[in-house]
């Protein structure tokens, strides 16, 4: 499975292994996780609830996946979020892009976080010592994002 | 005419107080945009939150919209803020 929702942790060494088994042709593997700080916007977060939209959550992430299939030869690719409560250094995301040379994997792995950033229906809400909030996005998360679309390949 | 199923999620849900809703479209209100804008009229939290100059994203039946986008009978419309994942 490619892409996987889940409310439970993540381990990046079963998850690589399950990825590259029975394969030979791979040259690079590049991974990425995403951590819970315990801090944002000047002040101390201690837990942090993630919502989403089942059935368009695995639907944008597919799609996602695709455009980076269709942007470089990637053997395979993987994303797997979490939902649900979480607390400081808890694993959020990962992701990992498999492929014959590092560049391509590197770039993949870039661009499948810059996307799931503004694509992906995932929302934060952190509690801090004033109360809960809901994460404001960033105008930064989309101008990452928007840098793939000049067509930017390594 | 046209029934769709409305969903709202986050910040948005929590603001409106709402989690779904089907609704009728009206004379008038044929795309993702007109819905917005027609939503906005119920006054209170609805016409701020929805105002133009706020962020709002909207899916249709699963992929995300633009405001041009049509609705059809049976369509799932979904109302969010910016997500915020990863």
């Amino acid at each position: 499975m490619p892409v996987r929702v889940q409310e439970g942790d993540f381990d990046i060494s079963a998850e690589i292994r399950a990825l590259r088994a029975g394969r030979n042709d791979v040259g690079a593997v590049a991974s990425f996780i995403g951590v819970m700080r315990d801090f944002n916007e000047g002040s101390g977060v201690t837990e942090l609830t993630l919502e989403h939209y089942p059935g368009m959550t695995e639907k944008a992430l597919q799609q996602i996946l695709d455009e980076a299939h269709g942007r470089w030869r990637l053997q395979d690719a993987l994303v797997v979020h979490r939902v649900g409560c979480m607390r400081p250094a808890d694993q959020i995301v990962l992701v990992v892009a498999l492929s014959a040379h590092r560049e391509e994997a590197l770039a993949a792995c870039a661009f499948i976080m810059d996307y799931l950033k503004t694509r992906a229906p995932f929302w934060k809400k952190e509690r801090t010592p004033a109360g809960e909030r809901w994460v404001a996005s960033r105008a930064s998360d989309d101008e990452a994002a928007g840098r793939w679309l000049g067509g930017e390949k390594p | 005419m046209a029934t769709v199923q409305l969903l709202y999620f986050a910040r948005l849900r929590e603001v409106l107080g709402i989690e779904r809703e089907r609704v009728v479209l009206p004379e008038g209100v044929a795309t993702a945009g007109e819905l917005r804008a027609w939503l906005a009229t119920r006054g209170g939290a609805w016409t701020t939150e929805l105002d133009t100059k706020r962020q709002v994203r909207i899916a249709v039946n699963h992929d995300l919209a633009d405001a041009a986008q049509p609705l059809s009978d049976g369509d799932e419309v979904a109302l969010f803020p910016p997500v915020t994942g990863g």
